[in-house]
């Protein structure tokens, strides 16, 4: 379903993504892992058609993200690490702007928008203003919008990213059920390396732009010598903390923003 | 297509209509600039022999709120670039350039809706136009010049990763733009170098041509308004279309 051979991309003079090659089995759950900036995330913009590799190539349902551009955008859904909803729209018109924007058939459109809202458990609010939910709740709100197109590939960066415990469990309860009962792949990232032991059925470790390891939950832990992944991950990418670079310009941004209205 | 750009064009109008300290404050200062410029200056304006100068300056600041209001709906694409939501419209299987017309079109709507209402506000002050075809008149050279800094916004925006660059073009390109453009002060007359710099501003040849539909004054002449904002228009909405096309986040 996903094929990246020899992919890099350089960011000045340092490649931030450094001649990696993987795949990924259709109607499989795909976890890559990493530490922070160890180009996870690149990687997810250059599947999904927002950044150019500087080199390699790339093929997404069978379609290539730099020159079929549209086809790969069709075969995939994506909740992104950052939030990507329109705060000031209700949930259901941030449903219905993707329903449009994804051709999804006007007769099926509200149907499957309330039962997507009903599964994620936002039909009572799906007339407020999304400003005014909880992180967990736009999470929730940005899986329905993933999936309201039917992709055959789901991409979810940090899906799970400061959520409780209980929110956690539900949407994973729902992904690996949409993998088994619809059959749609699964590419993830997380940083709570127990989430995807439990989770998937492939591991990918990236550190320094470099897949240092691959193969299922077991082999990586045979191979490490390791009771459970994440001892394998931190002996595999070392104890050191790695900084992430911070957007300097975002709280000037929302005070510029408030000053406008 | 048509679908794609009619979503973006509400959703620029619902954003704008749903945030009430938007509109106020949208409006306030094209208003405050009516009354204190209109009846501040009045008195030495008919003393110059120039006339009544609110007739003179309605046109001037119905182009301000227009202007303010499309420059800021192109730049919008920075906070949504911020906020995330531009990902969400980027990595849709739908093309750029009706993201960007639908954009364009619902900014452009926005900017029109400030001017009326700044254009029906000035009604209290006295102001009247000349004639109903001459506001017509008005009413496309509005349009032109909202489409016309929506583009440059847009353009703009798409260069600009975060918010830094905000304030540097609110002070030296929008603000310079409209105290050189005759909106505040008659055209005829002027010194050389200042001459050459409102000649070579886009928005001289909007304030004009408003000034021409709504009280049958104008400098340069309908014609040639027209045609240097249709032109300009085409050639900004190319230059804020491929830039746009070349996002990347």
């Amino acid at each position: 379903m996903i094929e990246v051979k020899n992919l890099i991309k350089t960011f000045g003079k340092s490649n931030a993504v450094d001649d990696i090659s993987f795949e990924v089995k259709a109607g499989s759950i795909f976890a890559f892992l990493g530490p922070n900036g160890a180009g996870k995330t690149t990687t997810i913009k250059m599947l999904t058609t927002l950044l150019e590799p500087t080199s390699g190539t790339i093929a997404v349902n069978g379609f290539d993200p730099v020159h079929d551009e549209r086809e790969v955008r069709s075969s995939f859904g994506i909740v992104f690490q950052d939030p990507s909803l329109d705060e000031e729209l209700t949930a259901l018109e941030n449903l219905r702007f993707h329903a449009v924007l994804y051709r999804v058939p006007k007769e099926v459109r509200q149907q499957r928008i309330d039962k997507l809202l009903e599964i994620v458990e936002l039909s009572d609010r799906k007339n407020d203003i999304v400003r005014t939910f909880s992180g967990g709740m736009k999470r929730r709100l940005e899986i329905a919008r993933g999936l309201l197109h039917h992709p055959k590939i789901f991409f979810l960066d940090e899906p799970t990213q400061g959520l409780d415990p209980q929110t956690r469990n539900r949407i994973w309860d729902y992904i690996k059920h949409l993998n088994e009962k619809e059959g749609i792949t699964i590419f993830f990232t997380t940083h709570y390396i127990e989430e995807a032991e439990k989770v998937a059925q492939e591991v990918a470790i990236i550190d320094h732009g470099k897949i240092v390891e691959r193969g299922t939950p077991d082999e990586i832990k045979k191979k490490a010598n390791a009771g459970s992944l994440e001892e394998a991950f931190l002996s595999l990418t070392g104890h050191d903390i790695r900084e992430e670079s911070v957007d300097a310009g975002f709280n000037q941004m929302r005070q510029h923003r408030q000053m406008m209205r | 297509m048509f679908t794609t750009i009619y979503i973006l064009w509400l959703r620029q109008l619902k954003r704008f209509f749903r945030s009430k300290t938007r509109i106020v404050g949208s409006l306030g200062q094209p208003i405050l600039f009516l009354f204190a410029m209109g009846y501040g200056f009045g008195s030495v304006f008919k003393q110059a022999g120039q006339g009544d100068y609110i007739q003179f300056l309605v046109p001037g600041i119905v182009a301000m709120s227009v202007l303010f209001a499309s420059i800021f709906s192109g730049i919008e694409i920075i906070w949504d670039r911020q906020f995330g939501f531009l990902k969400e419209t980027l990595v849709a299987p739908v093309s750029r350039l009706s993201i960007m017309i639908g954009r364009t079109l619902g900014g452009a709507t926005v900017a029109i809706f400030q001017g009326t209402v700044i254009f029906l506000i000035s009604f209290i002050v006295g102001f009247h136009p000349v004639s109903i075809a001459g506001a017509l008149l008005a009413f496309l050279m509005m349009l032109i010049t909202a489409l016309f800094f929506t583009a440059v916004g847009t353009a703009i925006a798409s260069t600009l990763r975060d918010s830094s660059g905000f304030q540097l073009i609110m002070n030296f390109l929008i603000m310079p733009l409209y105290f050189l453009s005759g909106a505040l002060f008659p055209l005829a007359g002027l010194s050389g170098w200042m001459e050459r710099i409102v000649y070579l501003n886009p928005l001289s040849y909007a304030v004009d041509g408003l000034r021409g539909g709504l009280i049958g004054v104008s400098h340069f002449g309908l014609g040639i308004d027209f045609a240097v904002m249709g032109i300009a228009t085409a050639i900004v909405l190319v230059i804020g279309s491929h830039l746009f096309s070349k996002i990347q986040i």
